[in-house]
């Protein structure tokens, strides 16, 4: 048995600071950005992790291949890795594949291979059936049918790298510094109640789906197998993999916007409803009978992330930090502000949301006539 | 020790791991010093912690969680914001902090004041106590998120109010849940909804008058306002309903 105090504290004093940190970065008109400064962030939230886990995605990571399903896989063994690229030829065309870059970093023992194929859906697939849900039928069957292997991102032009380490020896470990995306999101683990395995690290995915988390998901159970009646099996032993396949199913499936997956995931009280206009009122109790299955109970903060979008929320008490910070195109959500302040020390604005409210940054609409460019950048609602 | 008796310090806190920068604050105090001025803060926590009597400490930057945390007299000023935990348990000083707060500011404070310019998160004051002449005192200028006075059982809590716009109520829910001890003194609307089932309004009377006349001058003083204007508005005293409201829960 390893003594976890051991771990946590050196100094041996018994102190010990352990929560997970959280932080996302957006430039809400899409430039892209090195992981430099990302890298930085979440390493000055060193001391709230143990070292059991880090993590980051990156989207806008791939203009070469922006069509394609970029799949990022983790092999625990040579073996799995032959079988899966026999299920990936039989069921994808495969237009692109390599080992994802490392170097090697002493911390990161016996790291799993990690390889990432750009994929079309192809001639395998049943025309009833759309391009996501084909993929997120054969990312289940990976995951639970194949031994030794799971997907770690299975999203167009995004990737998710993460493993076991601090999140800035898991940034070295990828080389993620040469990377650039328009948003990136970034997790340091303290793992609470699970295992702290490779797979178990944060963001957790589907599609184009990221999510990253503090807290405890105490309602995992009850979403989990609500989550199975439409095909999202849990094959990666931690809580906060519900989340990303709720949104998909919630926002992707359902076609729910923002403001109504935050009232199931963090539903207002019963109090608050009685309280309501009568219309509001019998949205909030429909929403409360309809999807009660994915009310996330538990302390919470995520950032949630895909294609064009990063949200940050918190259960409806805030038992768990989210603090923002918007300076010209860019959005940031961490944790800890001292975090943002580091690469970004004049903030035109700092601020804390309240539990339970959304904070959506958005990228800006870039359509074809752009007299009518969309000016909104950052929906924040009330602040007060 | 380069540091020793020099009336004012000045550190570059960049890159400085919290362990280090607060021994580092012991060992200049133990040495004399007074004055510490701390530039390029960064998420450092439990600044001031240990330190007793009459230190100043002037922070530029962002300080990490529980800043002033079981601090004992010292004064810290922040020109920025603060994180959570500011003033955890802390038994005498204050806090002043040009920007707002995260959650659970002063928690569990046994002494001391905090005053905050602008808002503070949930929690603010959870558990705060008093005992005979030592009154942990919180001002906020602003507003706070809900489960404000959280199981207060002692000291004093002032919201201002000041950046809610005209006619909007304060918007924190369950507003001294849980109290047992202290008042709470609140300027700008709030609806029954809003408090705690343990809470009970009153209008203040003379003594009240006078504790918060003599915050709010202290208040106005440290961040520029005018005392009488803020003074003008009408306030509301919340006071708990029971002093043991769980005496007979489990022995009678």
């Amino acid at each position: 048995m390893k003594d976890i105090r051991l771990i946590n504290n050196t100094y041996n004093d018994d102190k010990v600071i352990d929560a997970c940190s959280i932080f996302g970065a957006m430039n809400l008109s899409g430039a892209r950005f090195s992981g430099e400064s990302v890298i930085k962030a979440i390493a000055n939230m060193h001391d709230r992790g143990n070292g059991l886990g880090g993590g980051f995605s990156i989207y806008g990571l791939y203009p070469d291949f922006t069509d394609q399903y970029a799949f990022h896989i983790m092999f625990l063994s040579q073996r799995a890795r032959k079988d899966a690229e026999e299920f990936l030829l039989k069921n994808f065309n495969i237009v692109y594949k390599e080992e994802v870059p490392t170097r090697s970093v002493p911390v990161i023992k016996n790291p799993p291979l990690v390889c990432r194929y750009f994929l079309d859906t192809g001639a395998a697939k049943p025309e009833d059936i759309s391009d996501d849900d084909y993929v997120v039928e054969k990312v289940m069957e990976i995951n639970t049918g194949l031994s030794d292997t799971f997907v770690f991102s299975s999203g167009k032009n995004m990737a998710v790298l993460k493993g076991v380490g601090y999140p800035e020896q898991i940034a070295e470990y990828f080389c993620l510094e040469q990377y650039k995306g328009y948003l990136w999101t970034a997790h340091g683990r303290f793992p609470t109640n699970t295992v702290a395995w490779w797979g178990g690290a944060h963001p957790f995915s589907i599609l184009d789906w990221t999510v990253i988390h503090n807290g405890e998901i105490s309602s995992y159970g009850i979403n989990r197998r609500y989550l199975e009646q439409f095909g999202y099996m849990c094959t990666m032993q931690t809580d906060t993999e519900v989340v990303a396949y709720a949104v998909d199913l919630l926002i992707r499936k359902h076609n729910l916007p923002w403001k109504i997956v935050a009232k199931i995931v963090a539903a207002p009280f019963w109090d608050d409803i009685e309280r309501m206009p009568k219309k509001e009122k019998e949205l909030s109790m429909a929403l409360r009978q309809v999807y009660g299955s994915l009310l996330l109970n538990g302390p919470f903060a995520v950032i949630i992330a895909h294609q064009g979008e990063m949200i940050g929320l918190t259960d409806r008490i805030r038992l768990r930090p989210l603090t923002v910070g918007e300076k010209g195109d860019m959005l940031y959500l961490s944790s800890e502000e001292s975090a943002i302040r580091l690469i970004a020390p004049e903030l035109d604005k700092a601020w804390i949301p309240m539990g339970g409210e959304p904070v959506i940054g958005r990228l800006k609409d870039k359509t074809t006539k752009e007299s009518k460019m969309v000016k909104e950048s950052v929906t924040v609602g009330d602040k007060k | 020790m380069t540091d020793a008796k020099e009336p004012l310090v000045k550190i570059d806190a960049s890159g400085i791991y919290y362990r280090d920068l607060n021994t580092r604050l012991r060992n200049v105090t133990a040495n004399g010093t007074r004055r510490i001025t701390l530039r390029n803060v960064h998420g450092q926590r439990y600044i001031g912690t240990d330190l007793n009597g009459p230190i100043e400490i002037e922070i530029f930057g962002t300080p990490g969680n529980d800043l002033g945390a079981f601090m004992n007299g010292p004064r810290i000023t922040v020109h920025g914001n603060a994180q959570d935990g500011c003033g955890n348990t802390m038994n005498d000083g204050e806090i002043i902090v040009h920007g707002h707060a995260g959650d659970t500011v002063g928690l569990s404070a046994r002494g001391g004041k905090i005053f905050i310019r602008e808002d503070v998160g949930y929690r603010a004051g959870i558990h705060m106590k008093e005992y005979k002449d030592k009154k942990s005192t919180i001002v906020v200028g602003g507003t706070a998120q809900d489960f404000v006075g959280e199981y207060m059982a002692g000291g004093i809590l002032i919201l201002l109010g000041m950046n809610l716009r005209r006619g909007k109520s304060h918007r924190a829910k369950f507003i001294g849940t849980g109290m047992h001890g202290g008042v709470i003194y609140i300027r700008g609307k709030v609806e029954e909804y809003q408090l705690g089932k343990e809470v009970g309004v009153a209008e203040l009377d003379k003594n009240d008058s006078q504790v918060l006349r003599k915050l709010v001058d202290e208040f106005a003083n440290h961040f520029n306002y005018n005392a009488e204007e803020i003074l003008q508005k009408d306030f509301i005293k919340l006071y708990p309903r029971s002093l043991r409201p769980y005496g007979r829960l489990y022995a009678y």
